[in-house]
């Protein structure tokens, strides 16, 4: 890399790189696997999983700027506990408004709101990259992972709920196509947590059997 | 890597926790007025669909005020007790409170048709969470008008049915009392007769949430018997 001072222009290959690859190549989910737990927990329904795939971008990516502006006065010894500070304070702040602004959302998140602060994907982008980047690049980075972490989300939730619902966004698709009076039925298993695993390792499966640079090699 | 003095680090922790508190409680304080009306918009939608009257978040405040008359809160001889607004008493508080200390909100509703219900809130606990709800009876004191049911984290598909219209529909027209004895309503496994008028059926996979539904009828309309016996003659 070049030591000369020009200025970068902001959406340089390398900062675009920045935003796309967390979104196929190395996505938090599908190819890191972090961020499970969440993933499985609300994609019973789209509404839920879109609601929490912005939450996250606004976390992931405010918590990326404010770590990276303070990388250089965090002492190291208690960097850990910056960073765990700075994610609570952005998911309380993300809880209270929702719960003011859209109440019924929030009710169907309740607890998994909270649960923001656990997820991995976060500290580890803050830790790995914000401690090391400039703000700008530690903002698209967040961007980038929390959109990736969504876009498996949403994914995700549109699966169950229209196989285990028959609904999309809480439309009647299935009812509405008139499948019901030949004889389909909802999976009901679909909405249960393990299903959620199954579909998260289908798309892992398909997303690998397309990069065989994605496999591991041992 | 840089040195940082140990009076460095105290610093920077302190100032760091007071920023974030000041901002925290500052959103907070901001928030709390909309988070608390929409807390009552809820309340008042959920209050409002035990008589089977469908608000939505716009509507809820002025349907409420058009078929909810009156409220009042009886303690456990069934007499009147002056105080409290019953929409605020935190029934999952009150039964916390030893027997006598307890107070039970009822509130009112007539109806466009020119009948009268009284609804009774219910708070219980589910198989992962608390369940709660609202049933609404008759002028008769005797028969069940109408139910809504909620919950924390009931598992879905199975337990959480119970706020499901299918499940809420088989309430109405229930009896509450065998002659003159309480008998609740039964939330029976394996599907309830059809002519039975003290039972539903249960939800099939959600077996426990179920049971826990029932013991909530029972717990909550128990202490409701006095007032109901009293008022029916």
């Amino acid at each position: 890399m070049s030591t000369e001072k020009e200025r970068e222009p902001l959406f340089s290959a390398k900062n675009l790189k920045l935003l796309r690859e967390p979104l196929g190549e190395n996505n938090p989910i599908t190819v890191q696997v972090l961020g499970i737990c969440s993933a499985l927990a609300v994609t019973a329904k789209l509404k839920p999983s879109v609601v929490m795939a912005i939450s996250v971008v606004v976390v992931l990516s405010v918590s990326n700027v404010i770590v990276s502006l303070f990388r250089k006065s965090v002492p190291p010894r208690i960097r850990i506990i910056f960073q765990l500070v700075v994610i609570a304070m952005m998911v309380i702040l993300v809880d209270q408004v929702l719960k003011a602004f859209a109440f019924e959302v929030s009710k169907q998140l309740s607890v998994f709101v909270g649960l923001i602060i656990t997820n991995c994907i976060i500290m580890g982008r803050l830790e790995g990259f914000a401690m090391a980047n400039k703000p700008w690049e530690s903002f698209l980075d967040g961007v980038g992972n929390a959109a990736g972490y969504g876009l498996i989300l949403i994914i995700v939730g549109f699966f169950r709920e229209f196989l285990g619902s028959g609904t999309v966004f809480g439309y009647p698709v299935i009812d509405k196509i008139g499948l019901y009076n030949i004889g389909y039925e909802n999976n009901g298993f679909m909405i249960l947590p393990p299903m959620a695993l199954v579909t998260v390792g289908i798309i892992i499966w398909i997303q690998r059997s397309r990069n065989r640079n994605l496999v591991d090699k041992s | 890597m840089k040195q940082f003095s140990n009076r460095y680090i105290f610093i920077f922790a302190t100032v760091m926790v007071a920023i974030v508190a000041l901002i925290l409680s500052a959103a907070a304080l901001l928030l709390q007025p909309l988070q608390q009306k929409n807390a009552e918009i809820e309340k008042k939608r959920n209050i409002l669909a035990s008589v089977g009257v469908e608000a939505t978040e716009e509507t809820a405040e002025n349907l409420y005020d058009q078929f909810i008359t009156g409220s009042f809160a009886i303690n456990s001889e069934a007499e009147r007790v002056e105080g409290a607004d019953p929409f605020y008493v935190d029934v999952r508080k009150e039964q916390k409170k030893p027997l006598e200390e307890q107070v039970f909100p009822i509130f009112e509703a007539s109806l466009e048709d020119g009948s009268k219900s009284y609804i009774m809130p219910l708070e219980g606990k589910g198989l992962w969470g608390p369940i709660y709800g609202y049933i609404s009876i008759k002028e008769d004191m005797r028969t069940i008008s109408g139910v809504t049911f909620d919950h924390k984290s009931e598992t879905p598909g199975l337990g959480a049915e119970i706020n499901e219209g299918w499940f809420e529909a088989q309430f109405v027209d229930k009896k509450l009392f065998e002659d003159e004895e309480f008998v609740s309503i039964l939330v029976q496994k394996g599907g309830a007769g059809e002519d039975d008028p003290h039972a539903v059926d249960a939800i099939s996979g959600g077996t426990i949430t179920s049971k826990a539904l029932e013991s909530m009828l029972y717990n909550c309309l128990v202490n409701y018997v006095e007032f109901l016996k009293k008022n029916s003659q």
